[in-house]
């Protein structure tokens, strides 16, 4: 079993890496720059390598033990007790092992991407450094989150992933949509967070309950040790609470509006933070705490029809973007909001095996979007086609992060999402019928978009990427770029491939029906404490067939063009319109509630209200004043001596007073 | 000690005005000052000992005899930060007036008297000694705003002097009529022993005492709507003052409620939370309104102190949660917001300042892609904007969350309006910044300079004890343990 300190080491490696970046390599000289990605790439490296060690002492030892420490306390006995540690059980130790390794893999991928991102021609060749030490900071956050042994401390990492979220979003500030984008997630993240911390100040409302056993109400273990015999009022207030900031973090519906958005950050990013890991967030929250979520059927219920709805809604704004990452941003949505559907109905292993598998092919697609960009220097799909020519490995990868993601056979996201659609199918609540026809139907949608967006991009004539955008909508910064036609580097081809290696392996290897070779049958769900999941022919066979009805469908739409959408006229374009326009959630939002109601209207109607009626009434005051004391007031210094005289006097006056009295 | 630290700022003013030296002399004594000042106060801080409790460094000397007024002074756990704060935001404050050429050796010698008058203020444990030094800060303010400031300053510094005074006055009332309320050889300006005194049956009710204390208390903090000197000052007052006048003569306020009204008015404390949390929810939420709506970077930043000092408010009103379930932890987040704060704002204040100083403007809509620029700058801007969202690791979340833990418990709808307003200050932190320094960079700020080491330093001296007590921040809570505990005996917890 790993020793304590080592297991602080898997956070403490890349926060050494990211200080050393931004507060010892970048403010030194150029020529040190360049070592900013090999640090960036050995903090992670060296917690990765920590966190396989952790799942290799998780899988004899289970939890690993370590006692909080106190960390500081106020209030006294019924008072707030800060403590902080590791939890380091199975759960979180192959989370950082997820986290770290793809951190790892996208950092390596990177050193090729950013170079060129950031080279001397643009200017802005200090964005380097800058940008591995934000990246390893992240990393740092979002293994200490994981990790965390008290909830506070978790909602600490958690902010802190969401700061590191904010400044890699906007890590191209000159640009104005990137400083409105990064804006725009910590802002409705946020809103999410004030339910995680109402949750939290719940907990601590019922502090007495955990007391009388002898239990800290915000330590993750007393919680879920506790939550029997909280009841499931208690149990469901406190977990609609935290499901709120799971559902901010994640991107569920209807706080799902910032993750597209977030795709103005540069691409490993988006690949990273808004696929693999950070967006993950909010899934791991409810696994960490779902003793808690289990003890109440209306949480429960509620996790699984917003996860449910999410992953359809977000996948039908995936079918008609012409952004390729902003189709893979919708996968995104819908894909976590599959995991919260497993949550809902009982899942937490299977949610976690997709939030496993997901990791990898969704790093992958986004790797491969990042690839092709380095070659036609646009994300829009319109402009792309044929690109299969000149970049063979980057079509591979595609293909296998699609295939995969669509749950082909026998991929691993076929695994895991039919896993998803048997424990909906079985589940005995009363959302769970509800929520296998919304996941079925989402696994319609999401061959159809996959597939539409590989034969977009990678097939057909070649329309011209940059070189065919009009000038005007093209990104200034990459307004001088041109189409090579070649593929990317090795540095980037790489980490591409052994993604590929997992998104093919990852599902049935893991969490095999049998035994292969070392590797147990159902090894992930036995590593979670689990119980292995049924696999049913009907459902597989169901999940294989609507996917491939979805692939067929774009096939004959976007590859023999066969069929045409235009025939079905006005609906077709009606229906075009709100997809294009996010069922104009975005508009409501923002244009709506945030400019008009608030902006133009309760806010600018609290600053009438302070300057005309509260300052006004001070300064009639003051009018009243001056004139009744004119001669005192045409000499400005003059007053604060009559003032002071006026004190005097009042002074001695009580004096006397009081000397009368005696 | 303390008398050592109430006056050496004062006696520096005098150094400096009467000392005609040049201008960078007379800048680097002033440093001096400070810098000798900050010494002092955290050699007092380190002394202090939390476990032990109660009130320490304590110096006393009979001043008027015939009328029981005393020179008093001495520290407990609540004033023992607030005057490390005075000392950390004193240097800040000189750093940050380098460029001023103004009458220098004024300027100065006002500075350093307002410092000094602040520190009297915490550190006087006799009524009437905290009175002269409550009204001896005014002076300075009112010269250094109108000599020194811009815009509509002599409206500005009057409207501060007339609101406070007229404060000052209902105190001064209370203080008297609190007195006078004891059989003569009872009487007693000496707060250490009027905390002990049975408040029930005084000349005038109670509750009036306890009113004219809570108006002279909620001017200075403020509470609205007695608000509206602050923004006219803070925009008006040069960049020091603005980082003295939120960094620390806010607290003053803060600190009368926690020391007079909390310590000696229990029972009424208790009457009063209710309005007191209504209030402070009005505080918040109102002033993240009015936030939203500005366009100049020191009303902005002025508005978001009404608003977090409403924080203050509420941890204040947890008292109301009776004898059974109270736990000062909410009196704890209130004290520790007072610090945070002082050190957050001021952090803003110079920020802001700097920028004034370059680009000459604080129309937010004429700034954009200053981050280009001035990263340092940028840099401390995010810094102070993310410690005032109440981001974590930061200090600003350490004592909003404690804040919230006190006080839910009691007044469950208030605390939740009220955190809301951690919602909108993401809201106004983050769109100021993305007006004022992101975006694409404009020509005409191409020959802006970045901070210059004095600059820097001036920032880093408020950026440390943010990540510090941000951190770690037993240090600072342990302290204002010491000091809240009689206030909750008090109360009955």
């Amino acid at each position: 079993m790993l020793p304590e300190a080592a297991a602080w080491l898997i956070i403490g490696l890349p926060l050494l890496a990211g200080l050393i970046c931004i507060g010892a390599l970048r403010p030194w000289r150029r020529g040190l720059w360049p070592l900013a990605g090999y640090v960036g790439v050995a903090g992670t490296a060296g917690a990765f390598a920590l966190s396989l060690a952790a799942v290799n002492g998780a899988m004899g030892q289970g939890d690993a033990g370590y006692e909080p420490h106190r960390w500081f306390a106020v209030g006294g006995r019924d008072g707030f007790a800060m403590t902080v540690g590791v939890l380091l059980d199975p759960l979180s130790a192959i989370m950082a092992a997820v986290v770290s390794g793809v951190s790892a893999v996208v950092q390596v991928f990177s050193l090729g991407y950013m170079k060129k991102e950031s080279d001397a021609e643009n200017g802005a060749w200090s964005d380097y450094p800058r940008y591995f030490a934000y990246m390893s900071l992240f990393t740092a956050a979002m293994l200490g989150l994981v990790l965390a042994y008290n909830l506070i401390q978790l909602f600490v990492f958690w902010e802190l992933v969401g700061l590191f979220s904010y400044l890699l979003i906007g890590f191209w500030h000159h640009r104005p949509a990137a400083a409105a984008a990064a804006k725009k997630a910590f802002i409705v993240t946020r809103i999410g967070d004030f339910g995680f911390l109402l949750g939290i100040l719940y907990l601590f409302l019922h502090r007495g309950e955990f007391a009388a056993l002898g239990l800290n109400p915000f330590e993750i273990p007393a919680i879920l040790e506790a939550a029997p015999m909280l009841g499931a009022g208690v149990a469901t207030w406190a977990a609609l609470g935290l499901f709120a900031g799971a559902a901010g973090k994640s991107a569920q519906f209807p706080l799902h509006t910032w993750l597209p958005d977030a795709m103005e950050g540069p691409t490993p990013v988006s690949s990273l933070i808004h696929a693999a890991t950070m967006v993950a967030a909010g899934v791991f929250l409810v696994a960490r705490l779902f003793g808690l979520f289990e003890q109440s059927a209306a949480a429960m219920d509620t996790v699984a029809l917003i996860g449910g709805f999410t992953a359809v809604f977000a996948a039908a704004m995936g079918l008609a973007a012409n952004d390729i990452k902003r189709v893979l941003a919708f996968s995104t949505v819908s894909q976590l909001g599959y995991m919260f559907l497993a949550l809902g109905v009982g899942a937490p292993g299977v949610a976690m095996f997709h939030l496993f598998n997901h990791a990898f092919f969704k790093c992958l697609l986004f790797l491969s979007a990042g690839s092709v960009h380095h070659s036609v220097h646009t994300f829009d799909m319109r402009y792309m086609g044929g690109v299969r020519k000149w970049m063979p490995a980057t079509y591979l990868a595609a293909l296998v992060g699609g295939l995969s993601l669509a749950g082909i056979f026998p991929l691993s996201g076929f695994w895991s999402k039919d896993e998803i659609l048997g424990a909906a199918w079985g589940g005995e609540s009363a959302a769970a019928p509800v929520v296998f026809w919304l996941a079925l139907a989402a696994a319609f949608m999401t061959a159809f978009y996959v597939f539409r967006l590989i034969l977009m991009t990678f097939h057909g004539e070649f329309r011209g990427g940059v070189d065919a955008v009009p000038y005007e909508e093209r990104i200034p910064d990459e307004a001088h770029h041109h189409v090579h036609r070649r593929e990317s580097p090795l540095v980037m081809t790489l980490p591409m491939i052994l993604l590929a290696v997992f998104a093919i392996g990852s599902g049935f290897a893991a969490n095999s029906l049998v035994a292969l070779g070392p590797i147990p049958a159902h090894w992930f769900s036995h590593f979670l404490h689990e119980d292995a999941p049924d696999f049913s022919i009907g459902v597989a066979g169901a999940s294989t067939a609507v996917a491939l009805a979805g692939a067929a469908l774009a096939a004959l739409a976007y590859g023999t063009r066969t069929i045409s959408f235009d025939r079905f006229g006005a609906p077709w374009r009606f229906g075009g319109r709100l997809l294009a326009q996010r069922f104009y959630l975005d508009a409501l939002y923002e244009d709506l509630i945030v400019r008009r109601v608030l902006h133009r209207g309760l806010f600018l109607a609290s600053d009438w209200f302070d300057r005309r009626i509260v300052d006004g009434v001070a300064d009639l005051a003051g009018w009243f004043g001056r004139n009744g004391g004119r001669a005192a007031a045409q000499l400005q210094t003059g007053q604060v001596q009559v003032y002071g005289a006026a004190v005097s006097m009042g002074a001695a006056v009580i004096l006397i007073f009081y000397l009368l009295q005696r | 000690m303390l008398t050592a630290i109430a006056f050496t700022p004062i006696i520096g003013a005098a150094l400096v005005f009467a000392v005609r030296a040049p201008a960078r002399t007379t800048r680097l004594i002033a440093l001096a000052v400070v810098v000798a000042e900050l010494a002092l106060t955290i050699w007092m801080y380190a002394v202090f000992s939390a476990p032990q409790g109660g009130y320490q460094f304590v110096q006393r000397a009979d001043w008027v005899p015939a009328a029981g007024v005393q020179y008093l002074v001495g520290v407990d756990g609540l004033s023992a930060p607030l005057i490390l704060l005075n000392g950390i935001l004193g240097v800040a404050a000189v750093l940050v007036s380098w460029r001023v050429e103004l009458r220098v050796r004024e300027y100065f010698a006002w500075l350093l008297l307002l410092q000094g008058a602040v520190m009297g203020v915490f550190a006087s444990l006799d009524l009437i000694l905290f009175f002269i030094f409550w009204e001896l800060e005014l002076i300075p303010m009112f010269f250094l705003i109108s000599v020194w400031g811009t815009g509509r300053r002599d409206y500005s510094a009057m409207k501060f002097l007339l609101f406070t005074f007229i404060g000052s006055a209902f105190m001064f009332a209370a203080i008297l009529a609190l007195y006078f309320s004891f059989p003569a050889g009872e009487r007693t300006f000496d707060m250490t022993a009027l905390i002990w005194k049975d408040m029930s049956s005084l000349i005038v009710p109670t509750s009036l005492v306890f009113g004219g204390f809570l108006i002279a208390f909620a001017v200075k903090l403020p509470i609205a709507p007695l608000h509206t000197w602050l923004p006219d000052a803070h925009t008006d007052a040069p960049t020091a003052v603005s980082v003295m006048l939120a960094g620390v003569l806010l607290k003053m306020g803060g600190y009368g409620l926690l020391r007079i009204n909390a310590g000696m008015f229990p029972d009424q404390l208790a009457a009063a939370a209710p309005l007191l949390a209504a209030l402070a929810v009005v505080n918040v939420l109102y002033g993240a309104f009015i936030v939203l709506r500005q366009t100049d970077l020191k009303r902005l930043v002025a508005y978001s102190s009404v608003s977090h000092m409403g924080f203050v408010v509420l941890g204040i009103a947890s008292a109301g949660a009776g004898a059974a379930q109270l736990n000062g932890v909410g009196l704890n987040g209130a004290a520790l917001q007072l610090f945070t704060h002082g050190t957050i704002t001021g952090l803003l204040f110079v920020v802001v300042g700097l920028v004034y100083d370059r680009a000459h403007t604080r129309h937010i809509p004429d700034m954009g892609g200053l981050a280009g620029r001035m990263p340092l700058i940028a840099a401390g801007f995010m810094i102070a904007g993310l410690a005032s969202l109440g981001l974590p690791t930061t200090s600003g979340f350490v004592a909003e969350i404690m804040v919230f833990l006190g006080t839910f418990p009691v007044y469950g709808l208030a605390t939740a309006l009220a955190a809301f307003g951690v919602v909108l200050a993401a809201g106004y932190i983050l769109w100021t910044a993305q007006r004022a320094l992101f975006g694409p960079p404009r020509e005409r700020w191409s020959a802006l300079p970045d901070a210059s080491p004095i600059d820097a330093a001036a920032m880093a001296v408020l950026i440390v004890p943010i990540f510090v007590f941000g951190v770690y921040p037993a240090p600072l809570t342990d302290v204002f343990e010491a000091g809240v505990a009689p206030i909750v005996r008090g109360l009955g917890g």
